[in-house]
């Protein structure tokens, strides 16, 4: 039967409510904390990463820092140009990139225009694993694989070398580069395209002076991220490109980056707190901040882009 | 704008009542200053063109709109018999629902089994007698007139049933709780004439036990099922009355506009 | 008559572009079984590294890398979960939502290696954790955090608001909405991203190597279980250890062919495992669009 509940509050039922008021926001609070954690993961990072620089930056000056050129802090006549390091570090993206952003946004273009349904729903997820493949991995490649080809079509070089580490590092980012462009393209509205059509354009212009121009925030904001995952990548270079610091811009050469270095002061035994130990803080720092201004701007673009359509 | 005093009005309950109630969507005011009562087991209907706030109106009984952001109550809505204006900011608005049950315009079982999607409502009072369950269960599922055709499926998924079945599903489920007023939102637009015709069926069965309050884009349907009839208009309340009267005489033009298809 | 061509001439180019990708991947996924499959026998996973190539195995570094996923796991996956469900059913629109959402944008975008900077200086140092297992698991944990929250989000996003109308129309709390509802309908697709984050984090080499893991690790962490009271021990957690990854980069790094082959076998489980992982997220993601009928 249903009966007529007559809800007059007694004071059983008021207790009652109260604990249930107080269960519920502690939940919220518990689940708020958690939600927190990305916050101090931030802190965390920008603290421990300015602790130890500003000490580094208490024993070198910053402009030596910027502009010496030479790189061997564990030497008595210690140097620490960090130039050296960047320079590992832009020659490699270079070449990556070099590779990446061409067939990325190749492949980007073709799947997003010209291939059929059922291709890209097949080759979409071999993409993605091709992205989850450890880095470590692709460094054996590399060294192992590549260098000795790349051997034989160049004579004399060296057993380390930026190219094979670059080149293989810009396989790796080939599918960052094209989902997100492809994301950006597919975003395009099917009546600008038709548009196209109806004057009589091929897919190849339509897709080249149309959706391409249209998706362009989203796909420079491909291009950034891939600049920003490329910087930050270690184990490719710290196997495949040697960790000797080399100031050089020639990708026929061995020389390390800033990541390659960390991973090589952190293979030896420093003691904590000597100077050897705060570089790496500051290379650190170096990094985030470039990796940090990119990521700001790929975001910046994607939101624009959003907001268009 | 006020009820009409009827002689019907002394012999009648009054359940639920509307008292200068508007609406605010942000700077928005989609109510504006409705009166009005509903009446014990009875079936009132709310007709009105679309956008007239009759959905809007309902989701107060319930305090729905305080699941998003920015809206505002003015005005009270008292419920009898303990004369609890359910709109104050001193009530729960969990208190509320608890006491006030709801079916949507579209079926929207749970994605459980028949019986789990009826039992959902008593676990959450924290029940946890499994045989006073199990009877409150079959005793809604008995009111909904859905028993005969689901006690062999209870353990299976609610999505199997027919749209009609689904909806008599979420009204057993909305029963499982002995609400004192059950609010309808276009509980058929969703359904084929057939369905349609066995809810009808049910509500004019359940009106001797719960007080309801149903939306309806239909008029035909507010005219057979309804014992009270309010037609809204952009916000307000135009007319209140007793179905028959307000259907064959009513007393405002714009109710009879509406009425006899002029517009809307 | 050009411009006909274009578009076939096109259509070649992308193919060719694929295939330059698709190929590459595919050779080394094939270089990697020719050189380490005739490595792999039971003695490999069972042997300790050794400096005789023909009897290392990978036995302290798969028994480290699943240590650490253990404990990767406990952290990312309550933590990540907890983050989502708050922000798409409690998180009102605020700055404290939105510093968090930057936040998380911010850390998915972070180099790894600055990860193990801020464990080797924290954790490592400053919390006194060590260069132990713990470090490494709560490393890991933060680094794929983004991965399961965005996961969580995307999953709790599809359940349609009708559904959470439904529960609240019934008295429920936000609590008991999520708890019932929420949570379950969203399992599948939370699951996704944990094993795709977890895949992400076997493959982890840069922070683990600067956390401090050893390269040549010879010994097993102490094992949980003790034969004597309380039978539960804790001290696996801060022991030193290595793991898969690590122990293919020592092994890539030694200039002797036999140590190669070992790395490559190293290499080919590892890939393997990645592999499998992500295809099976990959599955589940499939099975999911065909069984929710929202």
């Amino acid at each position: 039967m249903i009966q007529q509940s007559a809800a007059l509050p007694g004071t059983a039922y008021l207790a009652r409510r109260r604990a249930r008021v107080i269960r519920e926001r502690l939940i919220e609070l518990v689940l708020l904390l958690a939600a927190l954690v990305s916050v101090f993961t931030t802190v965390g990072i920008v603290y421990i990463l300015v602790k130890e620089s500003v000490v580094f930056f208490e024993q070198v000056p910053f402009t030596d820092f910027l502009t010496d050129r030479q790189w061997t802090p564990l030497f008595d006549d210690a140097h620490f140009g960090i130039l050296v390091l960047l320079s590992g570090t832009l020659t490699s993206s270079a070449v990556a990139l070099a590779v990446a952003i061409p067939l990325g946004t190749i492949i980007a273009i073709y799947l997003s225009e010209f291939a059929p349904f059922r291709l890209r729903e097949a080759v979409k997820p071999v993409l993605e694993m091709l992205g989850g493949v450890p880095t470590i991995v692709y460094g054996y490649f590399a060294l192992l694989f590549l260098t000795p080809l790349l051997q034989r079509l160049i004579p004399g070089l060296p057993g380390f070398n930026l190219l094979s580490a670059g080149l293989v590092m810009g396989i790796m980012i080939i599918p960052y580069v094209s989902s997100i462009s492809e994301d950006a393209m597919r975003a395009v509205p099917m009546s600008l395209r038709e548009g196209s059509y109806a004057v009589g354009a091929t897919r190849f212009q339509t897709a080249t002076r149309v959706v391409v121009p249209a998706a362009f925030s989203g796909i420079a904001s491909a291009y950034i991220l891939g600049i920003s995952r490329a910087v930050g990548e270690t184990m490719i270079l710290a196997v495949a490109g040697g960790m000797q610091p080399n100031l050089t811009f020639n990708p026929l050469e061995p020389a390390a980056t800033i990541t390659a270095y960390i991973v090589q002061v952190a293979l030896g035994d420093l003691p904590h707190g000597s100077i050897g130990y705060q570089t790496i803080f500051a290379a650190g720092l170096t990094l985030l901040l470039f990796t940090l201004a990119c990521n700001l701007a790929g975001h910046f673009l994607r939101k624009r882009f959003r907001e268009v359509y | 704008m006020s009820a009409p005093e009827t002689i019907m009005d002394e012999l009648l309950a009054t359940k639920a009542e509307a008292r200068d109630l508007s609406f605010y969507y942000g700077d928005f005011r989609a109510l504006k200053g409705i009166s009005m009562p509903v009446h014990e087991r009875k079936v009132t209907a709310l007709i009105g063109p679309s956008g007239c706030g009759k959905s809007t109106f309902l989701r107060c009984f319930n305090r729905m709109h305080d699941l998003y952001p920015g809206n505002r109550y003015e005005g009270e809505i008292v419920l009898q018999p303990d004369n609890t204006n359910l709109l104050a900011g001193s009530i729960d608005p969990i208190d509320v629902r608890m006491r006030i049950g709801m079916v949507f315009q579209k079926p929207n079982p749970f994605p459980k089994t028949v019986f789990e999607n009826v039992a959902y409502g008593l676990r959450v009072r924290g029940e946890r007698s499994r045989r006073k369950i199990e009877e409150k269960v079959e005793q809604a599922l008995q009111d909904a007139a859905l028993w005969d055709e689901v006690k062999e499926r209870l353990r299976q998924p609610a999505y199997n049933l027919s749209g009609g079945q689904q909806q008599r599903l979420c009204i057993a489920r909305a029963l499982a709780t002995d609400p004192e007023l059950l609010l309808f939102d276009e509980p058929t637009s969703a359904l084929d004439p057939i369905a349609t015709a066995s809810i009808e069926e049910l509500m004019h069965d359940l009106k001797e036990r719960v007080t309801i309050l149903i939306v309806t884009h239909n008029m035909q349907q507010a005219a057979r099922v309804s014992d009270f009839t309010a037609y809204m208009y952009l916000g307000e309340l135009v007319e209140f009355g007793v179905t028959d009267e307000l259907f064959i005489k009513p007393q405002k033009k714009q109710t009879e506009d509406y009425i006899t298809g002029r517009f809307g | 008559m050009h411009r006909k061509h274009q578009d076939v001439v096109f259509m070649l180019v992308g193919i060719v572009a694929l295939m330059v990708a698709v190929l590459t991947f595919l050779t080394l996924f094939v270089n990697m079984a020719v050189d380490g499959l005739p490595r792999l026998d039971w003695q490999f996973f069972t042997n300790f590294p050794s400096r005789r190539a023909a009897q290392a195995g990978i036995l302290s570094a798969w028994v480290g890398s699943t240590l650490v996923m253990l404990v990767t796991a406990f952290f990312a996956v309550p933590l990540g979960v907890a983050s989502g469900v708050y922000l798409e059913e409690y998180a009102r629109k605020n700055w404290v939502t939105d510093l968090i959402e930057i936040n998380i944008t911010n850390l998915a975008g972070v180099p790894s290696i600055v990860y193990g900077l801020l464990a080797l200086g924290l954790f490592v140092y400053q919390f006194g954790l060590g260069q132990s297992i713990l470090s490494a698991g709560l490393t890991l944990a933060l680094l794929i955090l983004p991965v399961v929250i965005v996961a969580t989000r995307e999953a709790i996003r599809s359940i349609p608001q009708v559904i959470r109308e439904g529960s609240y129309a019934l008295g429920a709390t936000r609590w008991q909405t999520v708890r019932y509802h929420i949570l379950p309908y969203s399992s599948a697709g939370i699951l996704t991203g944990i094993i795709i984050g977890m895949a992400r984090a076997i493959g982890e080499t840069a922070p683990i190597i600067t956390i401090g893991a050893l390269t040549f690790i010879a010994f097993l962490p102490p094992a949980p279980i003790k034969s004597e009271p309380p039978f539960l021990s804790f001290d696996w957690l801060m022991s030193p250890f290595t793991v898969m990854p690590i122990q293919m980069f020592n092994w890539t790094s030694r200039p002797e062919a036999a140590f190669q082959d070992n790395a490559a076998a190293a290499g080919f489980v590892l890939v393997f495992m990645t592999l499998a992982m992500n295809g099976l997220a990959i599955w589940l993601r499939y099975r999911l669009r065909r069984n929710i009928k929202w």
